[in-house]
């Protein structure tokens, strides 16, 4: 579709319509409208303003919907890139007081432990069907685990995931998985593990899902962390578990700060993990002065990133970096591959146009999985 | 003991999951005696052949050279460590192998794309398939060194484990008429054929082999896929095959793992492997190797160093290809 091209928004305006126009012009379509590479937002109800409310960065957040001339119909058109994903809440403000709710005329949505937000999948975009439930795919275990850690001086939780042909007499390689109850509640992490060993897209692999009760803490460069996870996880894994013992059967990966965390646990065990899984990093630095823009939160992870970028070197074999580029981190990602590719390191970073979001993380983990660990499909010929 | 015979005829085929060509090749060849097969491809699950059995007119027998490699390693777990140890250097070697293809394909690519004096840049692109070529070659090499170090230090054909289930495998073989080969995961089947020594003890049988199988028992395994999810694919060398039929590179499952409509990555894998021909195989396509010549194409593909894909005709002999 052309710019020039009315919308469907525009004729129903252009008619001057009534309620009973506006009913025939709602029933049976979708929202908000996808028409090529515009997008309309509609909400229609009593209200004394509209806004949309999003997390696209570089796009203005704060837009307001218009009313149609003698109708409760409200709407605002935005151009939106194919393929993209953008999260989004409706900010109703009446008398005096806003509210802020998901789309009731759109069914998607996208959830957080904060919450859930409507989701606008703009055209082209499609949920990838390795992410859903497959009949065919042998389901691997979950098995639940609590483990007390010296160094955090407290238990952890988490689950272990066996492959669903998992025997003892073989070895598998490991994966340590940051914000686990969140991969698997969020990103259908259990689902995309069965379906993508099950297509020999990755090989066999037990994979540990970890929590932490304090992530703002102990995901941003804390060397207990970094210690619970080397010196005291793996030993007791390996001692447990049959693991292929040698780095680059070894993977930390983890999100926003989940990815902080799996990078400063690899720069204090340089060697150790050969294989890197950052989704969306919150990678933040500085070129001048400690304090980034972002706040006290980020002080540690700011001390960390300016040390790895003042003196960068070779932690790992191969690193997978995700981002969206409709993130403010895309900068700090994006800033971070020339830095990890100058050390020897082999590095790879996807972009999408998507949000620092769960179903980015669950859409890239195909890619970001293969590369580290590619599967026996290119051994397999039946 | 008289000297083996090598195979009365060799018959590659494409994939046999769906819909067996197999059982016809046989009975076009008059077998109508017992047949080995192997089927150490499907690793733990070898011995789950009965449609094969079935399909073959119930008249297989299956080596289970899986199972023995297994009870032979039990046996002997000293000649269990030092394969595991070789294997584990052939891992090494592979990936330094892939790091350094990597960057050569992507050279290739990039040299591709450049506008220069065509003479020039004829030069330079042979020039750099060259440099893959001897990749691969030097990557052969490598795998060759390991695997005869391997030989020489432990002798496996001499040590009991190995030699009783060699000597029961050629008293199998002795009375079949054909051996067939099933694809499955190569690696594990190359291996399983070359640890039991399985080419010399082949005393004139026909061998009928089949995606996999029909990759390890060519000159050289090469894995390939052009749509992996991890990108695009970079073919690749993974060790020498058992060489009973030279001078072709099968590529079974060409329908799921090819772009043949790109003509740059047809040209690129005609020439790479040049004299070698790259024979495209899909589900129901057959070719006969007899007397050092391959002849009864049926369905299969021939890919050639201008980037096109066409038939092998009856009428063809499959000279060589020129690769510069």
């Amino acid at each position: 579709m052309t710019q020039s091209q009315l919308l469907a928004i525009h004729e129903l305006e252009a008619s001057q319509p009534d309620r009973a126009k506006v009913d025939a012009w709602m029933a049976g379509r979708r929202f908000p409208i996808v028409e090529g590479g515009r997008v309309t937002f509609v909400f229609r109800g009593d209200a004394d303003g509209v806004t949309l409310r999003h997390w696209v960065y570089g796009l203005e957040s704060n837009s307001a919907l218009q009313r149609i001339q003698n109708t409760d119909l409200w709407y605002l058109v935005l151009e939106v890139p194919p393929g993209s994903r953008v999260e989004y809440k409706l900010e109703i403000h009446r008398n005096g007081h806003s509210q802020w709710i998901e789309d009731p005329l759109n069914p998607h949505r996208a959830r957080d432990p904060f919450g859930a937000n409507s989701v606008l999948q703009g055209v082209g975009y499609e949920v990838p069907e390795w992410t859903r439930p497959d009949p065919l795919a042998r389901p691997g275990v979950l098995e639940p685990f609590a483990f007390h850690s010296k160094a955090l001086g407290a238990v952890r939780h988490g689950h272990v995931y066996l492959p669903a042909r998992f025997r003892r007499t073989r070895l598998y390689p490991l994966m340590i998985v940051h914000d686990g109850s969140d991969y698997l509640n969020y990103a259908s992490m259990k689902t995309v593990l069965d379906n993508l060993i099950h297509r020999l897209e990755i090989p066999d692999v037990i994979v540990v899902f970890t929590d932490s009760p304090d992530r703002l803490r102990e995901y941003a460069n804390d060397e207990r962390h970094a210690k619970f996870l080397t010196e005291e996880l793996v030993p007791d894994l390996q001692k447990r578990l049959p693991l292929q013992d040698r780095p680059q059967s070894r993977c930390l990966m983890g999100a926003s700060f989940g990815g902080v965390a799996s990078l400063s646990t690899a720069w204090r065990y340089p060697g150790f993990y050969g294989r890197l899984l950052l989704q969306s990093g919150s990678f933040a630095f500085t070129d001048i002065g400690r304090r980034n823009r972002r706040g006290p939160l980020f002080d540690r992870v700011v001390e960390f990133v300016n040390a790895f970028r003042a003196e960068p070197t070779a932690i790992s074999e191969r690193v997978f970096l995700s981002c969206g580029v409709y993130e403010s981190l895309i900068y700090e990602n994006r800033s971070l591959v020339p830095l990890l590719d100058g050390t020897g390191m082999q590095v790879k970073l996807v972009e999408a146009r998507d949000g620092h979001n769960w179903e980015n993380w669950r859409d890239r983990l195909r890619e970001g999985l293969s590369w580290l660990y590619p599967g026996p499909l290119m051994m397999i010929y039946e | 003991m008289s000297t083996p015979r090598p195979p009365r005829a060799i018959v590659l085929l494409g994939a046999q999951r769906f819909d067996p060509t197999l059982g016809a090749a046989a009975a076009e060849l008059g077998l109508d005696g017992p047949i080995a097969t192997i089927t150490a491809g499907w690793q733990e699950r070898e011995g789950e052949d009965s449609d094969l059995h079935e399909h073959l007119g119930k008249r297989t027998i299956n080596l289970r050279l899986h199972r023995r490699a297994d009870e032979a390693f039990r046996a002997d777990p000293e000649l269990h460590a030092a394969h595991r140890k070789k294997q584990e250097r052939l891992r090494h070697k592979q990936d330094f192998y892939r790091i350094r293809l990597e960057h050569e394909l992507d050279a290739n690519h990039v040299i591709r794309q450049r506008k220069a004096p065509p003479e020039i840049l004829a030069e330079e692109e042979a020039a750099s398939i060259g440099a893959i070529r001897l990749l691969d070659e030097y990557h052969l090499g490598q795998c060759a060194k390991v695997e005869s170090e391997f030989d020489a230090a432990w002798r496996p054909f001499e040590r009991d484990s190995i030699a009783r289930h060699r000597h029961e495998i050629a008293e199998i073989l002795r009375d079949t008429v054909a051996i067939a080969i099933a694809g499955g995961h190569v690696a594990t089947l190359l291996n399983r054929l070359r640890l039991f020594g399985i080419a010399e003890l082949i005393d004139g049988q026909v061998v009928l082999a089949w995606a996999a199988g029909a990759m390890a028992i060519s000159d050289r395994v090469v894995l390939f896929h052009d749509s992996p999810p991890q990108g695009p694919g970079a073919s690749e060398v993974l060790d020498r095959g058992l060489a009973l039929c030279s001078g072709v590179v099968p590529l079974p499952h060409p329908e799921t793992r090819l772009r043949l409509d790109d003509a740059e990555r047809v040209a690129l894998m005609a020439r790479r492997f040049a004299p070698a021909r790259c024979l495209a195989m899909p589900a129901g396509a057959r070719i006969t190797y007899r007397d050092g010549r391959f002849g009864s194409p049926h369905r299969v593909l021939r890919l050639s160093i201008d980037g096109t894909r066409a038939p092998v005709q009856p009428t063809d002999d499959l000279l060589p290809e020129e690769w510069a």
